[in-house]
This record gives structure tokens, C-alpha cells and sequence, in this order.
């Protein structure tokens, strides 16, 4: 419904090798435009291949630790 | 440690590491490696096959430090910055297959793409039909990725499964060192040819282990550069492609190691059809498999059991191809080289089709 608070959509990248991680993230960039969202990922390599891609395409992105796997936030 | 961890994540890192690599690979010609052979992550996983008997080719024989070092400098690294996560489960037998097939590929063209990059700074213009063949085979790979094909998602799994690999090193090492004289004749080294070429074993133990630690850290994969940049228009793995080419490009220029032409290049044959062709199937499994051999090495060190397993179907593709004359020599393509590439792409154009999620 409009105006209601939603969760951010979640990628989960988690167990996907390379180069995975980064072509979901990519179609979710190009589906949302623009807004928030959330990576769910497992290792570094996947963290620093995402936050590049994203950065590079204009979005923003917060990393957080969640025990062992990393959550980025994507913003734009 | 912080900026350690942000040096090797940038593009000057990825650069250093590069350079590096290209110029100990021309010094370790140099100190007694193959011509335009320093570092060829196939033909030394081919000569382990042949130093363990798998195959019984007797110029291309032997245990070779540096690969031991690349899982275990891998190793190393991934345990100091608390990257080392075992995991397995994502397609092995497919993983096993590419690895297979990839082997067979870069032994019809004679090298793996750090070979052909190394052959190209030596002046071996044979290498471009590989390089070019490589290219392509990325990207006919990545348009398999672009149709939604995926291996899936591997699994954690418990630590020591992640020193399986490294373990294999290790007992590699030590049958190199002992180079145990049994009566079934166990271990084979050449006397002669490639296999009987090679640097000191310590120097090329050293320098396998400071790679391997380097190239963890960047994530150095000379097919995920070519990848990247069709893929998403990235040039960060690409700049360490550059730096390994030019590296080895002036080093090779001082050492007098520079020898312009098409015939009689060392290690290499001048059929430009199958060396492109050998590479188009070697790029193409590299892709679906997700890295090149050397990238594989450095995966398996970190406790990834699928790369793992993509090395032993390398030595097992190896193996076969020897067997069974599909791998080519300096006189030429072997007699069922071209056969086994075809039935090579014919199996990886399958699993390209087969394993795609809706999207």
C-alpha cells in the first residue's frame, strides 16, 4: 500500500561465487533506480566486488558485520 | 593491517601484484624455468599429473614449487586477515568437468592465460590467437551469465574440509623433497625437455608463496579481468593483466629473453586455428567455473572446496590429455586435440544452456 513503511528488498548473495553476487545486486540497481536496498553477503571478495560495482554506478554503500556474513546497504 | 587490507583492494595494488608476478615469472625463467614459461599455472598442475604417473609423457614430469606455493601463500594470507571459510556443495562434478575440459583447452594452445600473457612478452605472436580465442570464450561465457546461468550457492562447512587442499600441497612438497625411489616407480621427473627445466627449488617455493599471499589479498584472476570489463565495464582486475604483461615485457627485454616471431617459438606450435580454438574452450570453462587457474590455486587455499575440485579435474584433464594425444607439442596439434576441444565445447555451451535460472 502507498505510504506504508516497507523493509528494504534484500539480495541474498550468500554461498554465490563470483561473479554472482554482483550481477543480482546489478539487476536490482536496475530495477529500483533509485531507493534503498540490502546485500546479504559471505565473504570479503563478494563485499569489495559489490560496494566497487555500486559505488561506481552512483550508489552508496554502508557495510555492516552480521556475525559471519556482511550486510551492505545500498543507497541512491 | 587496515591499510595492507586497502592497498590490495586498490587499482595500484592490483598493479603492484601484477608487475610482480610478471617479473619473478621472467626471472624465473631466467634462474632455469621453461622459456616464456616462468609461470604457467596448466603446464605445471600438467607436469605435477606427469611427476605422479598419471600420464607417462617423460619431457613434461614434474613437482613444481610454485603451485604448492600458491595454495599454501593463499592459505597463509586468508588465515592471517580472517578470510579462510571452508565451503563446498556448489556443483562439484560440473566444477570437476570445467576443470577438466579448461586443461584440455589450454594444453591444445600449450599454456594457461598467465602463458599466454608470458608468451606474448617473450614475442611469441602465437600467443594473440590464444589471447584472442580467450577473449572470446569469456564472452561467450558471459553471455551465458547475462541468460541467468548460475552453479549455486556452495555451503560453510567444517574447517578441516578447508585444509584438504593445502594438506595435498603439503604431501606434494614432500614427495619433492624425498623424491622417494620406490619399485613401482612412484614419483617421475624428466630428465629431459620442459619437465627437466626448473628454477631452484627453494627460489621457486618463495616465490610461489609470496604470490600466492599477494594475489589472495587483490583477488587477482586474469579471467575475471576480461570478464569485468565486458561483463560490467570494469578495469580493476584488468590493470593487474596490464601490470603482469608489462612486467614481464621489460624484464624479459633486459634479460635478452625477447624473441619477436611466429616459428620456432619455444613450447609452442603455429596453428593459429587451434590456438585460438584450444583457448576459446579453456575461456569459456574458465567463465562458467567463475576464475582461471591461478585464481582456482588461490580459491582452494582459502578452504573453497568447489575451485578444489576445478584443480584436480585440471590434473585429471591433463592426464587424459596426454593419454590420449590431445595435447599439443612444439611439432603441432596433437592427433585428437581438435576432437576432444569440440566435444569440450559442445559440453560447456550444454551447461552454459542447461543450469540458467529464470531471470
Amino acid at each position: 500500500m502507498k505510504g506504508e513503511i516497507k523493509m528494504a528488498e534484500k539480495v541474498d548473495a550468500r554461498g554465490l561465487s563470483c561473479p554472482q553476487p554482483v550481477i543480482n545486486a546489478h539487476k536490482k540497481m536496475r530495477e529500483m533506480e533509485s531507493g534503498t536496498f540490502e546485500v546479504l553477503v559471505d565473504t570479503t571478495t563478494s563485499r569489495d566486488n559489490v560496494t566497487r560495482m555500486a559505488t561506481r554506478e552512483g550508489w552508496n554503500v554502508e557495510v555492516r558485520d552480521e556475525g559471519e556474513d556482511i550486510l551492505l546497504v545500498l543507497r541512491k | 593491517m587496515e591499510s595492507i587490507v586497502r592497498f590490495f583492494g586498490s587499482k595500484k595494488g592490483i598493479l603492484c601484484v601484477g608487475l610482480f608476478i610478471g617479473v619473478f615469472a621472467a626471472l624465473l625463467q631466467k634462474w632455469g624455468n621453461p622459456p616464456n614459461m616462468g609461470i604457467c599455472v596448466a603446464c605445471f598442475e600438467r607436469d605435477i599429473a606427469g611427476a605422479l604417473g598419471l600420464h607417462r609423457a617423460d619431457v613434461v614430469q614434474y613437482i613444481r614449487p610454485e603451485i604448492i606455493g600458491f595454495v599454501l601463500g593463499s592459505l597463509i594470507s586468508a588465515l592471517i586477515f580472517r578470510e579462510f571459510k571452508p565451503r563446498v556443495g556448489s556443483a562439484p562434478i560440473v566444477r570437476f568437468m570445467l576443470g577438466f575440459f579448461a586443461m584440455v583447452g589450454a594444453l591444445v594452445f600449450l599454456g594457461c592465460p598467465w602463458r599466454a600473457l608470458l608468451r606474448l612478452s617473450g614475442g611469441d605472436g602465437n600467443a594473440i590467437l590464444g589471447l584472442v580465442g580467450l577473449v572470446a570464450g569469456v564472452a561467450l561465457g558471459v553471455y551465458f551469465l547475462k541468460s541467468g546461468y548460475n552453479l549455486g550457492r556452495n555451503q560453510k562447512t567444517y574447517r578441516f574440509v578447508g585444509w584438504i587442499m593445502p594438506l595435498i600441497m603439503i604431501g606434494l612438497l614432500i614427495l619433492l623433497v624425498a623424491e622417494p625411489k620406490l619399485s613401482s616407480g612412484a614419483i617421475f621427473f624428466s630428465e629431459k625437455g620442459p619437465g627437466a627445466m626448473h628454477a631452484p627449488l627453494i627460489i621457486s617455493l618463495i616465490i610461489g608463496l609470496v604470490i600466492g599471499i599477494l594475489a589472495q589479498r587483490s583477488r587477482f584472476c586474469t579471467m575475471g579481468a576480461i570478464r569485468d570489463v565486458i561483463l560490467i565495464k570494469d578495469f580493476h582486475l584488468m590493470t593487474g593483466v596490464f601490470g603482469l604483461l608489462i612486467g614481464a615485457f621489460v624484464m624479459n627485454i633486459i634479460l635478452g629473453q625477447f624473441h619477436a616471431g611466429f616459428v620456432g617459438q619455444p613450447v609452442a606450435h603455429n596453428n593459429h586455428i587451434w590456438n585460438f580454438g584450444g583457448m576459446l574452450l579453456a575461456g569459456l570453462a574458465f567463465a562458467l567455473a567463475g576464475g582461471c587457474p591461478g585464481r582456482q590455486l588461490f580459491l582452494s587455499g582459502e578452504g573453497d572446496g568447489d575451485s578444489a575440485l576445478f584443480v584436480i579435474g585440471m590434473i585429471a584433464g591433463a592426464a587424459f590429455a596426454h593419454n590420449f594425444v590431445a595435447a599439443s607439442s612444439p611439432k603441432g596439434v596433437g592427433l585428437w586435440g581438435p576432437g576432444a576441444v569440440i566435444v569440450g565445447l559442445i559440453f560447456c555451451i550444454v551447461i552454459g544452456f542447461s543450469m540458467r535460472e529464470k531471470i
